[in-house]
Order: structure tokens, then C-alpha cells, then sequence
């Protein structure tokens, strides 16, 4: 527990507590830029993204090298991964505007050819005399450890400039998320604000791609996102959301990383995030799995009870054994089914109320009352007061039931 | 084409081909429901599967790990379906969430397990090691009829040929179930098709194949193989058939010159060494699917000029 206390609370040293402030500055940029390509419907664009960057390191790095300089400059690096990645977002768009092609189908091909570019640009970077220890491989799989403090600064800035962006761009890109016809009768240029929401996704790759690599990147700009959905209907929230539970999972992932030795900081980040969306998806109130359970059962359970009651009134048996309990649980019958006075009375209202209802739609023909009929809401929520005693005018006195 | 291309060209090129063809097979119908990226999802899953295998079994071996690969593959696909319908997310962000997950609990593992000089890294995973499979006993042409030379063919060409040969039969078997309900499932329910059963088995063909090509040339070429040469194909016909052997020449053709291009390409610039047969074969189909979108002639939208279109 040391270890982990130590980190948690930033006393493992510099370099975890760099790493740990890096990872959820980068969780925070990247939940809350995913979360427009999510409402969009594009979450998969972050892939094909990612993985077109990596062209973009190798060429980089051999260009560095060919100038004389040093192929490991991190920011030569970025330059080159946002170039070939953002030659990989044109295609990814220009192919579905103006081919048959499915939107997959563009993301697929560009994230295979544009990695597979890169492998082979890979191959002949490991083969020059200078890229043997080159660590570009890192690039895959993400490097944490090494972070330095100008990558953190890197982070820092552009974590911070891609927030910003954001906010600034959150009204039109909602709109275009939710309902991009809509967006471009308000004269928005829709095509514009699409390139800049994957804009935005790219940048924060490029930024995240030596810390956790580009494979699991694609986790950071998805997960929160997804995970923030269930706790919120309103797409203003689900970002702020989004980038906490990013920031949460990159400062928990680094912290747990940093107590043990065996466990890669960017695949534990993911881990963590996805706890998180495991726990919302269960738990969220109403999106969340058990909620909507707990609905279905109060349903179930309310139309057994007005079918109980309803039976009683009409002095049938019930034989059904959920129902019995139910009705036996409020003390509306005894075991053996019989009702008792207060299920006698909740009867008789039960099936006056069905009867008021059969004047009510008589009444009312035209108003529409057949999505209103459902013969759960109680009448009284529907009509008021002195439209009831109308109905129980042309019904007459109530009637007792069970022969009591 | 004398001794050296067969021992050290000719089964490579031919594990690529079939590889590609496995692929491109399932992909033409993964394209035409809007489930291209299905293949990137079980790709990435391949990983922990072989990882478990490796950890339950203790050994490298291709059959467990190809079991385990295949199990990783349908649990994700499982869960997929369980997040989409439980949680009510959109089909690309469950598979992302899915996917990644799958492969940071991979590689967690990998590092985890500490399997030292085993020869089974990650660089391997995604690069696949398609130069390495060279047929050492032969001699030339003639060990194509030489038995005791024919038994030292890498196992690899075996297994490939096997999934490509169930995959080509199975497209057979249920070409007409494929059809229709590819293109209109409710009607193929009308008639009895029972249409989900179908696009279950596609994803599960999918997933053989996606394993069996990543045991031989890793996963790059497995996402290109199962989208580049069916979108390609896509642009060149309007007719099913007609796309399905163009995605398998595609495919081919794709395998046959990114391989030869990885292996002597750099010789001819006046390098030393090969470049990555896989990414090079990923980047043929590239070039052949950059080919088709520019001048397919069935590239726009039905309907609808290529201007307008824009």
C-alpha cells in the first residue's frame, strides 16, 4: 500500500509525479475532445487517426536524420506523426463524400495502408546506423517512463489549447453531432466543423502518442466518452464528464503503475477507464443496467396489481402466484386469496376508474387520449376533479363489490 | 526463377496470397453491411487470446494459440453485442471500447507473464514474420514433387490453405443466404433465412480467418486484407460475384507485389535490406483501392453525379 499511498498523494518522487499529472492532463484533453466524434457517430475515426501517425514518426525521423540531426527530437516527431495523420483524416473524409464507400470502410482502409506504410517505413528506419536505438517502437505501445519534463510541458500546452478549442467550438460541433441537416440549414458549414472535431482528435493523438502509444490512445478518446453517456443527458455535460473520468483514469492508471514494477502505464490507464465504464454501464441511474431493471420490475409489479385488482372486482380467482404476493404484501388478500376490506375498496376505485375512463374517451373522442390510456396512470393525473365528477354523474352511484 | 526463389520466395508469396484471399472473402460482405472495422476489432483481440493460450498451455505452440485467439475473438464479439444491447451504444464506439480494452489487458499480460526469449512479442503480433517462411529443404522446381522435401514446407502454408479452403467453401455453401440477407435482411427472414444466425457465422468466419493470416503475416495485413481489396472491388462492379473475384484478384495481386516489392524493391533503389512484407502488401492494396476510388467505374453513389456528390 506505500508505494501506492506515496504516488497517489505525489510523494513518489518527480518523474511518477510528472508522469501522473502528464497522463491526467492527457485523460482530461482527450475525454473531453472524443466525446463530439463519439455523439457524432465517428468514434472509430480516432483509430484510423492513430494509426496513421505512425508513417509520420518514421518519416520524421528519417528526414532528422538525413539533415544531421538528432532523429529522437520529440517535437520533429509530432510535426511529422500530425502530417501523415492528418493527410489520413482527408482521406478518411474525402472517400465517403465522394465514392460509394461506407464511412468503415474509408476508417478500415486508412488505418491498414497507412500502418502498414509505416511498418515498412519502420523496417528501413531500423536498418540506418542511428535508428537501431531509436525506440520508435515505443511509439506502438506508448513509453511513460521516459517521459521528461518537456514532454510533460508538450502535454501541458496542448492538452490545455485542445480544452480550450472545445469549449469554444462546443455549441456548432454539438449541433452537427446531433443533427448535421439541422446544422447546415443554420448556414453552419457542417464539412468545416466535421475536420475540426477530427482535427481536434488528432492533435491530442499526436500529443499522447509517446506517452501511451498509438494503439491505446484510441482507448482514452473512446472510453470516457462512452462511459460519460450513462450518467447525463445533456451533450454539454457529457464532455465535462467525459474529461473527468479521462483525468481520473490517467491519474489513477499512472499512480497504479507507478506502485508496482510489470505494469506498462498506458495499458493500465485503459484498464482503468474501463473499469469506470464497467461500473457506469451497471450502476448509472437511469442509463444504467440495474436502473432500467428496477424499472421493468416497478412496471411489471404495477400491471399485475391493477390486473389483480381488477380480477377481484370482477370476483375472479387469481391464480397467478406473482400477483397473489403482491396483493397479499399490501394487504389487499389473504393468503388463500380472498380480498380483504382495503382490497375490496382499492377494487371497487380500480374498476370505476376503468368505467370513468369508458366515459372519458366516450366524451372526448377527438382529444387524443389513447397514448394517455394506459391504463396505469391513475385517472386523477390526467382529468381534474370536476371533469371526474362529471364522469361519476353519468355513472351513477358506485356500486359495492364481493357481495359485502 | 530458379532454386533460390523457391526456397526463399515462393512459400512466403504463396501464405500471403491465401492469407490475403481468406481475408478479402468475408470482408466483401462485412463491407457491403457496414461492418468493415470488424475485422481492426478482432485483430487487436487476437492478442490477450494468444497470451491466454500461452499462459494456460506454457507452451508456444500454433494450435492452442490459435484456440485461444479464436475464443478472444467470439468473447469479443459477445461482448460487443452485450454493451450495444445493455447499455444502448452505438455499434462503432462498443467495438472500440471492446477492443481496446482486450489489448491493453493483452499487453498487460505479455508484460506480466515476463515470457523473456519467447518468441512472442508484440512487433511480432502486429509486423507478422512473413519473410521468415522460407521452405529451407528445397532445391528448386523439382522439390514441388520431392515428398521428403514437401514435408519440411512451413506448417504455417498447411494451416493457411486449410481456413482459405473452409472460407471459400463456406461463401459457397451459403452464398445464397449471404446474399440476401446481406443486402435485405427482412426479406431474407420472410423467406426463411434465419438472417442473424448468418451474420453471427460471417463474424465468426471472419475471425478464422483473421487468426489463421495472423499466425502466418500478423495483424496489419489481416484489417488491410479484410477492407482494401472488397472496397476496391466495390468500385469496379455492381454485381456480388462480379465484386468477389475482383476483391480475390485484388487480393492476390496485392500479396504478389507487396511481397516481391518489400524483397527486392529496396535492391533496386540500391538498398540492402528488405522492408516489411506485410506492410509493403498493406500498402499495395493501398495503392490499388487509391487506384480504384479515382477511376472505378462504379465509384459514385447510385444516382447521383460524382460532383454533386460532394
Amino acid at each position: 500500500m506505500g508505494p501506492f499511498l506515496d504516488a497517489l498523494f505525489l510523494q513518489a518522487g518527480y518523474n511518477v509525479s510528472l508522469v501522473t499529472i502528464g497522463a491526467a492532463l492527457l485523460g482530461f484533453a482527450a475525454g473531453a475532445s472524443g466525446t463530439f466524434l463519439f455523439l457524432r457517430k465517428r468514434a472509430l475515426v480516432s483509430d484510423g487517426v492513430a494509426h496513421a501517425t505512425l508513417p509520420g514518426v518514421a518519416l520524421a525521423f528519417m528526414l532528422m536524420v538525413a539533415f544531421g540531426g538528432d532523429g529522437r527530437n520529440l517535437a520533429g516527431l509530432m510535426i511529422g506523426s500530425a502530417v501523415t495523420a492528418g493527410l489520413g483524416l482527408l482521406i478518411m473524409e474525402w472517400i465517403p463524400r465522394r465514392t460509394r464507400l461506407s464511412e468503415d470502410a474509408a476508417i478500415g482502409s486508412v488505418l491498414g495502408v497507412f500502418f502498414g506504410l509505416g511498418i515498412v517505413l519502420l523496417t528501413v528506419v531500423q536498418t540506418m546506423s542511428s535508428g537501431r536505438q531509436a525506440g520508435l517502437e515505443s511509439f506502438l505501445l506508448g513509453s511513460t517512463a521516459g517521459m521528461l519534463f518537456n514532454d510533460a510541458i508538450t502535454i501541458v500546452i496542448g492538452g490545455s489549447l485542445v480544452v480550450f478549442a472545445t469549449w469554444l467550438m462546443r455549441r456548432p460541433m454539438t449541433l452537427v453531432a446531433f443533427d448535421s441537416d439541422y446544422a447546415a440549414a443554420m448556414g453552419y458549414d457542417v464539412r468545416r466543423i466535421d475536420l475540426l472535431m477530427m482535427g481536434l482528435v488528432m492533435a491530442v493523438t499526436v500529443i499522447g502518442l509517446k506517452l501511451v502509444g498509438l494503439i491505446l490512445i484510441v482507448a482514452m478518446l473512446i472510453i470516457p466518452p462512452v462511459t460519460a453517456r450513462f450518467w447525463t443527458e445533456r451533450a454539454q455535460r457529457v464532455v465535462w464528464i467525459a474529461g473527468g473520468v479521462g483525468a481520473v483514469s490517467g491519474y489513477l492508471g499512472a499512480v497504479i503503475s507507478a506502485s508496482a514494477p510489470a505494469l506498462p502505464t498506458g495499458p493500465i490507464i485503459v484498464l482503468v477507464a474501463a473499469a469506470v465504464f464497467v461500473v457506469s454501464l451497471f450502476l448509472a441511474p437511469g442509463r444504467g443496467v440495474l436502473a432500467a431493471l428496477l424499472r421493468h420490475r416497478r412496471f411489471q409489479a404495477r400491471v399485475h396489481r391493477r390486473q389483480g385488482l381488477l380480477a377481484l372486482a370482477a370476483q375472479h380467482p387469481i391464480r397467478e402466484a406473482y400477483t397473489l404476493r403482491l396483493l397479499s404484501r399490501e394487504g389487499l388478500v389473504r393468503a388463500d386469496g380472498v380480498p380483504t376490506d382495503a382490497g375490496r375498496a382499492q377494487a371497487a376505485k380500480v374498476a370505476r376508474d376503468e368505467r370513468r375512463w369508458d366515459v372519458a374517451r366516450e366524451i372526448n373522442q377527438d382529444a387524443g387520449l389513447a397514448g394517455l390510456y394506459d391504463g396505469l396512470t391513475p385517472i386523477e393525473k390526467v382529468f381534474t376533479a370536476d371533469e371526474i365528477a362529471e364522469f361519476d354523474r353519468r355513472l351513477g352511484p358506485p356500486t359495492a363489490i364481493g357481495g359485502a | 526463377m530458379g532454386a533460390d526463389f523457391v526456397q526463399f520466395s515462393l512459400t512466403p508469396i504463396l501464405i500471403g496470397t491465401l492469407a490475403a484471399i481468406a481475408c478479402a472473402l468475408p470482408g466483401n460482405f462485412l463491407i457491403l453491411r457496414k461492418q468493415a472495422l470488424i475485422g481492426d476489432a478482432i485483430s487487436h483481440v487476437v492478442l490477450p487470446g494468444i497470451v491466454v493460450a500461452f499462459l494456460l498451455t506454457g507452451v508456444v505452440a500454433a494450435i492452442p494459440m490459435m484456440l485461444g485467439a479464436a475464443g478472444a475473438a467470439i468473447v469479443a464479439v459477445i461482448l460487443i453485442e452485450a454493451i450495444k444491447r445493455l447499455g444502448k451504444v452505438e455499434p462503432g464506439a462498443a467495438m472500440g471500447v471492446v477492443f481496446t480494452t482486450m489489448f491493453a489487458a493483452g499487453v498487460l499480460a505479455l508484460e506480466q507473464a515476463d515470457l523473456g526469449n519467447i518468441h512472442l512479442d508484440i512487433e511480432h503480433a502486429l509486423m507478422g514474420n512473413l519473410e521468415s517462411l522460407i521452405w529451407f529443404r528445397a532445391e528448386g522446381w523439382q522439390s514441388l514433387l520431392d515428398p521428403q522435401a514437401l514435408a519440411g514446407l512451413p506448417p504455417e502454408l498447411g494451416r493457411i490453405a486449410i481456413v482459405c479452403a473452409l472460407v471459400v467453401i463456406l461463401t459457397l455453401v451459403f452464398w445464397r443466404w449471404l446474399k440476401i440477407a446481406t443486402f435485405d435482411e427482412d426479406f431474407a427472414r420472410a423467406l426463411g433465412i434465419p438472417a442473424s444466425a448468418v451474420g453471427f457465422g460471417l463474424v465468426i468466419a471472419a475471425a478464422i480467418a483473421a487468426v489463421a493470416a495472423f499466425d502466418a503475416v500478423g495483424s496489419i495485413i489481416v484489417i488491410a486484407m479484410f477492407i482494401c481489396p472488397p472496397a476496391a472491388a466495390r468500385l469496379m462492379t455492381n454485381r456480388l460475384a462480379h465484386q468477389v473475384w475482383w476483391s480475390v484478384g485484388f487480393a492476390t495481386l496485392s500479396a504478389v507485389l507487396g511481397y516481391v516489392f518489400a524483397g527486392y524493391g529496396p535492391l533496386w533503389f540500391g538498398g540492402q535490406n528488405a522492408v516489411s512484407a506485410a506492410g509493403m502488401i498493406a500498402a499495395v492494396s493501398g495503392v490499388i483501392l487509391a487506384f480504384a476510388c479515382l477511376f472505378g467505374p462504379h465509384r459514385s453513389r447510385v444516382g447521383v453525379g460524382r460532383e454533386e456528390a460532394a
